[in-house]
């Protein structure tokens, strides 16, 4: 489409140290950047996370497997979930939130872009110390949910858990503070126009992530904390001879954890929705269905945390009731299934990689849903508890559901993120290898569960009735190792050579569309006012939004006037959709737009943050024991003195 | 500094909402009421704390509830001023706090602190 | 630490709603600790009852193996009046709040340092309650008690730390360069956060301290 240029606009040449280099990046309070900098960091992990599990289907792929121990597979199942978890869709989840949350409002940064900043670096930092056992040789080994009391020190004494404690506390606190961020950014940075209900269905998913993240992981803080406290310093919170109880761990982790299922599919869904309606040419099907609904999943998520512990024996009232809640769920989870149905229904389809991704989700994503429901009910919970049925179950959610709709929101953004398109060659290649690959690897999971292989296992006999599904599983899996490979050549390859994507690729309705792509520092030169939910349609093809609500004034769609200067924003006909991208871009100075100052303040705070839990790990060290309690404070002091700094000095730089 | 902002003098006015809630606060003579009342209500509270019949009586618990929870109503809406204030503000809290009420509940249901009597 | 800024923030810049955005995320993360406490107030319930040892919150214990006497632990009375010092910072910082919208450089001073200093004298007597409480043979590795009660009413202490440490830096920059109408959003989100402290505390003690 556009290729009459030959390149993706370039901003102005870089003046200071923080606008080029290591710096530009260390120092950045840019929503895109940061944004970019979790996409990496992510799928760095995924790699990560990936080979963990590569090596674990390759020592299950027959009986007796002997490729690693019984205390190297504890750490590899560990750390694949919860890497997975916590350092791949949660982070993609937050590099999408940071690049297109303040495009999609019409906002120039978040409300907050020092917090941003330090909310990555906190992550970045937490990430290293989860994976830092590897290099001591202790990876955390009591599985991504760390049941206490068998977390304790009592019976898991070594450092591995410590890794995982303190791990988790430094990443909640990054996601605690990302989710008051975006709260305040959604609320408070809509364009003039932009009301709630014609917010992009994306921005409304994160919406509802961020209430679910700031709401679900103080609980979590609390059960780490308890977990750290008697771990550290001997007291008795799951201590069982001391009358602890043994289920306090479970209700808390869960109560975090089932929030945290949505938390991790929301954004999947948000992205989704965004893909469908451009690919079939055709509104949302039931937008404020879809809003509605995503709110109700996130309300009744918090209902529903004891479906993950029907076999402790909760007794028929607590069964019944979250019997009963969890299928309520499913009502709107389903709507959201049929209305994108709707959506592509009697549309022109149009069959990119990220609409592939996205059908892929709707269909993968059904399977993990139905299994889902199927232990809702107690009793058939009970024979597929801990099997390989729940492992299937929840793949179909996190890979078919979460990780397609990444994929998918990967495709479609990656041009507004880089300026380039994806190859589409290599993206469909990469589309079924892991469409085929996925489903090789885990639907005889769903069979090795009911024929009763349980879960966790390292090593099993031949002749159960497993032998088969475990040898495609592993083949299913290796199919997704080349898929993923083909993924990053594609991914690094068209950051050089792709396609340029123009400010509209796909004819797409949102305002990040209008942006040139990648967007200035600035995003809008000027605030646009929104009169519709999908501005680009109403101006390019009137007829596909004709029974899409207006304001009033709806036929002052392209004009804005701001600040007393008469400007265009650039909701005009197709032909400035591909509008010559070398058109020179005035730099923020040029436009007298007040952007924050960089500075390395965040990224220092976060450090004295992670040094001070570094002080809390020495204290079960050999070597360094002495050390701990001046490490800690010393942490303490540099965290206290940087944030000092950091919020002494101004946003912005001064005016004059 | 208009011309530092060009976005800022939009028909939306920055300071109205905020303006308009601050001219609404309560006076120093709220301030004093509520105080009075917080330090009678927990007076009240440690009194029937040393009456032991009525610490006995079935009374007790929903009386302390109800009065501290009274308290905390008080201090939010006047201190916080949770009642002059935007909208906004009142759904940021109360929905997590119900939320935070329904988990303490529920989990002492379920850890038989509580219980329903048949 | 030369340059204090006088309105860092966004007071100039377009908002949605046209509300701080500081007030905004401050009401988010209240709401957010109303999980973190109710976290912990639910675990400290959970375990009422349920220690294996003494000493016991409402009435006294005899360990059975030495014969030694434990008197109950929680003092009311001390407790009282240290509820009621919390409750009063919160007058003191309202007052404080009006000072400075109204511009009074006096006042905002006096009002700031007594809800300081309220704040203080509270973590001074919850100073005396821990460490009397060791004394009388409880620690947070004693029993259930032990480590639910300390958690719970050391982490509020914390809070109210942050708290004094945020009043002194008001009251620092108040003296520095005199805190204007201008600044009253700061003083604003500073009480918000010292009032929920407030709150926490309000439940804590009828469900910790009064209730048996
Ligand atoms: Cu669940």
């Amino acid at each position: 489409m556009a290729t009459t240029v030959a390149a993706p606009p370039r901003y102005a040449v870089p003046h200071t140290k923080y606008e080029r280099g290591l710096w530009s990046w260390l120092a950045t309070v840019d929503h895109k950047k940061i944004g970019q900098l979790y996409l990496y960091t992510a799928i760095a992990f995924f790699l990560i996370g990936g080979l963990e599990a590569l090596i674990i289907r390759e020592q299950l792929k027959g009986p007796n497997g002997q490729l690693v121990s019984a205390e190297m597979y504890n750490q590899l199942f560990t750390m694949h979930g919860t890497t997975m978890i916590f350092l791949v869709i949660m982070p993609m989840g937050a590099a999408f939130f940071n690049y297109l949350i303040p495009l999609q409002i019409g906002a120039r940064d978040v409300a907050f872009p020092r917090l941003n900043a330090f909310s990555y670096w906190v992550f970045l930092l937490g990430a290293l110390f989860m994976n830092a056992g590897w290099i001591v040789g202790a990876a955390p080994d009591g599985g991504w949910f760390a049941y206490a009391p068998l977390t304790t020190q009592q019976f898991s004494p070594g450092l591995n858990m410590d890794f995982w404690v303190i791990g988790l506390q430094i990443l909640g606190l990054s996601s605690l503070a990302a989710g008051f961020n975006f709260i305040t950014t959604i609320i408070n940075l809509r364009a003039p126009g932009m009301h709630f209900m014609r917010m992009p269905i994306f921005t409304w998913m994160s919406f509802v992530t961020q209430f679910l993240l700031v709401l679900a992981f103080p609980i979590i803080t609390v059960a780490v904390t308890f977990l750290m406290l008697d771990r550290f310093f001997g007291t008795n919170f799951y201590t069982i001879t001391a009358g602890a109880d043994p289920l306090l761990w479970q209700h808390l982790f869960w109560l975090f954890g089932h929030p945290e299922v949505y938390i991790l599919i929301l954004p999947a869904f948000g992205l989704v929705s965004e893909v469908l309606p451009v690919f079939s040419r055709k509104p949302l099907f039931g937008y404020p269905v879809m809003v509605y609904s995503g709110i109700l999943i996130g309300f009744l998520g918090f209902g529903v945390w004891a479906h993950h512990m029907f076999a402790v024996g909760m007794g028929p009232i607590a069964d019944s009731v979250f019997g009963v809640t969890t299928m309520l769920i499913a009502i709107p989870t389903g709507v959201k299934i049929f209305n994108w149905l709707a959506t592509m229904h009697g549309g022109s389809l149009r069959f990119t990689t990220p609409m592939l991704f996205a059908i892929g989700l709707i269909a993968l994503f059904t399977i993990g849903g139905i299994s889902g429901i199927m232990h809702s009910s107690p009793p058939a919970d009970l024979q597929q508890t801990d099997t390989y049925f729940i492992v299937a179950h929840f793949h179909y959610v996190l890979f078919g559901g979460s990780m397609m709709g990444i994929f998918a929101g990967t495709y479609f953004f990656y041009p507004k993120i880089t300026g380039r398109l994806m190859d589409e060659r290599l993206g469909k290649i990469h589309f079924w290898l892991t469409f085929v690959g996925m489903n090789l690897a885990f639907f005889p999971m769903h069979f090795a569960g009911l024929n009763g292989m349980p879960r966790r296992i390292y090593q099993y006999q031949a002749n159960q009735g497993w032998d088969i599904e475990n040898l495609v599983s592993t083949w299913g899996a290796r199919i997704l190792g080349v898929a993923t490979l083909v993924f990053i050549w594609n991914f690094v390859k068209s950051r050089r050579s792709g396609a340029v994507a123009g400010r509209d690729p796909w004819g797409a309705a949102t305002i990040e569309w209008t942006l040139p792509s990648p967007p200035p520092e600035y995003n809008y030169a000027v605030i646009p006012t929104i009169t519709s939910r999908y501005p680009l349609w109403d101006a390019k093809s009137p007829e596909l939004t004709a029974d899409v609500p207006h304001t009033p004034e709806g036929e002052k769609r392209t004009d804005v006037s701001v600040g007393g200067k008469e400007t265009h924003a650039s909701f005009k006909g197709p032909s400035d959709t591909h509008m010559a991208s070398e058109v020179a871009h005035p730099s923020a100075k040029e436009l007298g737009i007040a952007m924050p100052t960089p500075t390395i303040k965040p990224l220092l705070a976060s450090i004295g943050l992670t040094v001070m839990f570094l002080g809390l790990i020495l204290k079960h060290s050999v070597n360094y024991q002495s050390l701990w309690l001046p490490v800690l404070l010393a942490g303490v002091a540099f965290f206290v003195v940087s944030l000092y700094a950091w919020l002494l000095s101004p946003l912005e730089p001064e005016h004059h | 500094m208009a011309a530092d902002h060009p976005h800022s003098q939009t028909t939306y006015d920055t300071h109205g909402d905020a303006h308009a809630a601050e001219h609404k606060h309560p006076t120093w003579k709220t301030y004093k009421w509520v105080a009075l009342i917080l330090f009678v209500v927990t007076v009240v509270e440690v009194w029937i704390y040393y009456i032991p019949s009525f610490v006995a009586s079935r009374a007790f618990v929903p009386v302390l509830l109800v009065l501290s929870a009274a308290k905390f109503a008080i201090v939010v809406a006047f201190y916080m001023h949770l009642k002059y204030d935007a909208k906004l503000f009142r759904a940021l809290f109360v929905f997590p706090l119900l939320i935070g009420v329904a988990v303490i509940v529920s989990l002492l249901f379920l850890f038989g602190q509580i219980a329903v009597r048949a | 630490m030369t340059a204090i800024p006088h309105e860092h923030g966004h007071a100039h810049h377009y908002t949605t709603t046209g509300l701080d955005h500081r007030k905004i995320a401050i009401w988010a993360f209240i709401g957010s600790e109303c999980l973190f406490f109710g976290s912990l107030i639910s675990t400290y319930l959970i375990y009422k009852g349920r220690s294996v040892v003494g000493p016991f919150p409402h009435e006294a214990w005899t360990n059975p193996s030495t014969g030694q006497t434990f008197p109950a632990i929680l003092d009311i009375p001390v407790t009282s009046a240290s509820t009621f010092v919390l409750l009063m910072s919160s007058l003191f910082m309202v007052l404080a709040h009006a000072s400075v919208v109204r511009g009074d450089r006096k006042y905002s001073k006096i009002w700031l340092a007594a809800t300081a200093l309220a704040g203080a004298t509270f973590l001074g007597f919850q100073a005396f309650e821990f460490t009397s409480f060791v004394h009388e043979g409880l620690t947070p590795r004693t029993n259930l008690f032990g480590s639910s009660f300390f958690i719970l009413t050391g982490f509020h202490g914390a809070h109210v730390t942050a708290g004094v440490i945020w009043l002194i830096t008001l009251l620092f920059i108040d003296f520095r360069r005199g805190l204007r109408p201008a600044d009253a959003i700061n003083v604003d989100l500073c009480a918000l956060y010292w009032h929920f402290v407030d709150v926490v505390w309000i439940a804590i003690f009828t469900l910790i301290y009064l209730i048996q």
